[in-house]
């Protein structure tokens, strides 16, 4: 067979190869919307790389290597760490969620030295390579059969109910709707897909409206929705649709965002940066950042179109749509379309584990490319 | 289908589909939040960034200095002083705010209440915002602290301006006194301009009484402001522009300073009222109510103890009593009598009636308060003599109704229309209003009370000065206590002529003349020697108890014997000089009827030191006017 020498030399490739195999066309894009980034942090603080800029391009460096180093690893390994990686992240997630309702503590993460260790960030990778490595293992339409569809949703749904009750509500959104798309990508059949549509759209308002006390409602509203008060969340909303709207067609101008400057912007660093982007760049220089992020995706997209095996397609696709699933419900809650939920902007906002997290995530679509010739066995390889 | 998906490369082709459906989706999504941006950003644009403005740009007001009042001659009567205050920012200071406040009482006076009110303060604001522990210190405290300063951070000097009245209780009712703006002020539109943003600058002080409350829009000025902007904790970042505002335009009263401190000097211990005019122009040359209080300590701010203290003292410190006291102008009253007789054809100068001592009317008494009588009395002699009896029989022969039309013409019953507010109208009977209020037609004993000043005839000291000017002057003269404002003087009509014949008009006049330097008239131990500034004048008395029956008999108890407040009004009105008369006077003191007559003393003594002071002679120190149109 034609692959049969590229696989048994696979070992024998050199390192100088694989790095002339990564894309480097997207790693300079994801490069340059660090950078928009970076002055964002620095404009944030007021014209100073303290306390936020200087920190997130150590961060960013860091990611960077680590994205090499996840590009050059086999795809093969990666599926061989598949299952572990997710065991490990479930015991975390698990183990914190635990911790934190013993010590009464809202703590949801590990210290780790200087970096503190999400586990529910982890678990956005970590489902990723299970569900593709599940659903790899699946015949042509073998995922429409329920015992075979039974064991992905409760991948899904064990770690989204568990990151449901820290309570983080956005989190666990990226998590179902990611893994509902991967099944979706899959090929789960259009029955299956309008059946729970169907179902969803029945017991939902049903549910509301026979089933649940009133007070229960209000649980459910305040759940969904913590911070609905008009001094929180909506104060929030407010300054950053100011923020945006204010920018104008050309923005304020760099440094000049009154909004932020003077803390107008509430968690202006992380959750809304964009809207600093929007006051001080204008409606041209956000469409431009989107624009990025827009070609950034159609890299991901492109990647997963090429790789020849379907654990790198749905590996591939399933890290490109978290990143979107990111931007996307981070921008509509700072556009005050969705209510606010603690989803940062991927690459832009200042936070560790997320900034690694998802340069892990590009590692892992680069390996999808550099291995995009490699052809993975249906079952378990012997690489691990 | 079926077939095909059972290819192993036909998971490809399904991936490769339905990535193109999730791209789709995508871009939907992409579309959605550029729409959002293009509504937000290019369509709301100007929206948001007014609001952004609005977040970021505070507008600080400044108040602007307050106009003075200043009296003829350029005497400061109302100005603004340094107000030496002490700022504590609470987060510059070092170990909190407590330590501060106890190192600050070593340097100045605090009291507990003040502490309290800062310490609570200090709570509730941001602590950036600066408090203020002391207002008004002297300048030692000012001097002291300055000194003490690096040992205190936190603590900020700073001086203002606050409102200062020289003269204090000498003018407290003419100037009134200033205060801050109350809740009720922002609901009274028409009065307080409440539109103004001046109202709105923290600790601004308004015109409540007086000159400074008529006046307040003109002496105010406009207020400027600080365009500042602020983060969102409030904290101001920059100044962006200033406008410093328009200081107030000044006030120039008639007032002549030094004859208002003789008279105040001379009726301060009493609960008196006086006023002096100019009878050619109406000018008002002394206003003087008494006792008066320190406007000072309203714009500082009374203490209960200080409130308490105004409000129960029998002398009612805070009632204007020169135009808000009305009294039974009693004798005085007599000139009104005989003007109204002789203008009606009741009487003539000469013609006689007798006095015994009593004018019996029915089963009625009317007594003189001469126990005996005057014997047989003309104009001249009953006015000098202030006889009862003549003028029982004068206003007998008159009627109530001629007595009431030639009150009003000589400016009583009606308000003189003097530029401070709470100015009492004074009353004058008439039929009419007796049916409506007793439901009892008039009883002509009433006119004869009436005819010597008593019963329902109530005055006010200013309107009795304005009798007396009108009856010197034979013009129908109004007084006026403002030439103008800032360099635009007030316009006022030319007074018209009284329409009383000279003859009348002198035939009074002699009478008033004959009271006080004839001897024997009632005012005649108390004239001015000099006969170039001798004065013309009519003593009165107002009861202000019954005496009874036998009392009459036995003795009617004098005034000395009595409690104060059971003791009679004494009342004064006169001109000077007499032969050209330029200065009308009038005096009244509560209880004060005693034997020597120290309202005739006052009024003595104030025209006298008008005439060779010669104010209405000097030249004033009004500013160079632009318009003098008359309304």
């Amino acid at each position: 067979m034609s692959v049969r020498p590229y696989y048994a030399s696979q070992g024998a490739v050199p390192l100088s190869h694989k790095l002339s195999e990564v894309k480097w066309s997207l790693a300079i894009l994801i490069a340059l919307i660090a950078c928009v980034g970076f002055a964002v942090l620095y404009s944030a603080a007021g014209g100073s790389l303290e306390p936020w800029a200087q920190r997130q391009i150590i961060r960013f460096m860091i990611g960077f290597f680590i994205l090499l180093a996840v590009a050059c690893v086999d795809l093969r390994v990666w599926m061989g760490l598949a299952y572990p990686a997710y065991a490990c992240s479930l015991l975390l997630l698990v183990a914190v969620e635990v911790a934190g309702r013993v010590g009464l503590g809202a703590q949801r993460w590990i210290e780790l030295g200087p970096l503190q260790l999400q586990p529910s960030e982890l678990m956005k990778i970590a489902l990723v390579l299970a569900l593709s490595r599940y659903l790899h293992g699946l015949g042509p339409g073998e995922v429409s059969r329920p015992l075979k569809l039974l064991p992905p949703l409760i991948m899904i749904a064990v770690p989204a109910v568990f990151v449901l009750m820290q309570p983080n509500l956005g989190t666990a959104t990226l998590l179902a709707v990611g893994g509902a798309l991967l099944l979706f990508l899959a090929g789960l059949s259009w029955h299956w897909i309008a059946a729970t549509g169907a179902t969803i759209a029945i017991a939902v308002p049903t549910a509301w409206q026979f089933l649940l006390h009133d007070y229960q409602k209000q649980r459910v509203l305040t759940f969904l929705n913590p911070d609905s008060d008009a001094l929180g969340a909506g104060w929030n909303i407010t300054q950053a649709k100011i923020a945006l709207g204010s920018g104008g067609l050309l923005g304020k101008g760099f440094l000049m965002g009154t909004q932020s400057r003077l803390n107008f912007l509430p968690e202006k660093e992380t959750d809304f940066v964009l809207p600093i982007i929007g006051e001080e760049f204008g409606f041209i220089g956000t469409m431009v950042l989107l624009g990025m992020f827009a070609a950034v995706i159609w890299y991901g997209i492109q990647i997963a179109m090429t790789a020849r095996s379907q654990f790198g397609r749905l590996l591939a696709m399933g890290v490109t749509l978290n990143f979107f699933l990111y931007i996307m419900i981070n921008a509509l809650m700072v556009m005050g379309l969705i209510p606010v939920v603690g989803i940062p902007m991927p690459l832009i906002s200042y936070g560790g584990t997320a900034m690694m997290t998802v340069m892990f995530g590009f590692g892992l679509l680069m390996s999808v490319h550099v291995h995009r010739h490699v052809n993975v066995p249906r079952h378990s390889s012997g690489m691990i | 289908m079926a077939l095909i998906e059972k290819k192993p490369k036909s998971r490809h082709a399904t991936f490769t589909r339905r990535s193109l459906v999730v791209s789709g989706g995508m871009t939907a999504v992409f579309g959605v939040l550029a729409g959002r941006l293009y509504q937000l950003q290019i369509e709301n644009g100007d929206l948001y960034l007014n609001r952004a403005e609005d977040n970021r740009i505070n507008q600080r007001l400044l108040a602007p200095m307050r106009g003075r009042i200043v009296d003829r001659f350029g005497v400061a009567l109302a100005s603004n002083r340094r107000n030496y205050r002490v700022l504590l920012v609470p987060e510059q200071t070092r170990g909190g705010v407590v330590q501060t406040m106890d190192a600050l009482a070593k340097v100045i006076p605090i009291n507990e209440r003040i502490r309290a009110k800062v310490l609570k303060d200090a709570l509730v604001n941001k602590p950036f915002v600066p408090l203020i522990v002391a207002e008004n210190l002297g300048w030692d405290d000012f001097a002291r602290l300055n000194l003490d300063l690096p040992y205190l951070p936190g603590v900020l000097p700073d001086v203002g301006d606050t409102r200062d009245y020289p003269y204090t209780e000498e003018f407290s009712h003419v100037l009134g006194y200033v205060a801050p703006v109350a809740a009720e002020d922002k609901s009274a539109p028409q009065e307080v301009a409440s539109d103004d943003p001046i109202l709105e600058v923290p600790g601004v002080r308004i015109g409540k009484r007086g000159i400074e409350k008529t006046y307040d829009t003109a002496i105010r000025g406009r207020a400027g402001a600080s365009r500042v902007e602020v983060n969102a904790y409030g904290r101001v970042i920059r100044e962006l522009g200033r406008d410093e505002g328009t200081p107030g335009r000044d006030v120039y009263l008639t007032i002549d300073r030094e004859l208002q401190n003789l008279i105040f000097e001379r009726l301060k211990n009493e609960s008196a009222a006086a006023a002096v005019m100019d009878i050619e122009n109406g000018d008002v040359l002394a206003l003087v109510s008494t006792p008066g209080f320190d406007a000072n300590a309203f714009n500082v701010g009374l203490t209960p103890e200080q409130w308490n203290d105004l409000t129960t003292d029998d002398h009612k410190p805070l009632i204007n009593k020169a135009l808000s006291g009305a009294y039974p102008p009693g004798s005085t009253f007599k000139t009104v009598t005989a003007l109204a007789a002789l203008d009606q054809g009741a009487i003539t100068p000469e013609t006689m009636f007798n006095c015994s001592g009593i004018v019996r009317l029915g089963t009625h008494d009317f007594h003189c308060w001469r126990k005996g009588g005057h014997g047989a009395m003309n104009l001249r002699l009953g006015l000098k003599n202030s006889c009862d009896c003549y003028f029982y029989q004068v206003a007998m022969k008159l009627g109530i109704d001629g007595l009431q039309a030639a009150a009003h013409r000589l400016g009583l019953g009606q308000p003189t229309g003097i530029e401070i507010p709470g100015e009492r109208g004074g009353f004058i009977p008439d039929r009419f209003w007796k049916q409506a209020t007793f439901k009892e037609p008039w009883q002509q004993g009433e006119t004869l009370v009436a005819g010597i000043g008593q019963g329902y005839i109530l005055a006010t000291p200013l309107q009795l000065c304005v009798l007396a000017a009108r009856i010197a002057s034979g013009t129908q003269v109004s007084p006026r206590l403002v030439h103008s404002l800032g360099t635009q003087k007030l316009g006022r009509p030319a007074a018209e002529g009284i329409g009383f014949s000279a003859a009348a008009l002198a035939a009074v006049r002699q009478g008033m003349n004959a009271a006080t330097n004839e001897p024997g008239g009632t005012g005649y131990p108390w004239r001015i020697n000099d006969s170039k500034f001798a004065m013309a004048g009519k003593t009165g008395t107002a009861q202000v108890r019954v005496i009874t029956r036998e009392e009459h008999i036995t003795g009617v108890r004098t005034n000395e014997s009595l409690p104060w407040s059971l003791r009679d009004h004494a009342l004064f009105i006169a001109y000077a000089p007499v032969d050209k008369p330029r200065y009308a006077c009038a005096v009244v003191i509560e209880h004060g009827a005693i034997a020597p007559h120290p309202q005739v003393q006052v009024a003595r003594d104030a025209l006298l030191f008008a005439q060779q002071r010669d104010i209405v002679g000097r030249p004033p120190s009004y500013p160079v006017t632009s318009a003098s149109a008359a309304p």
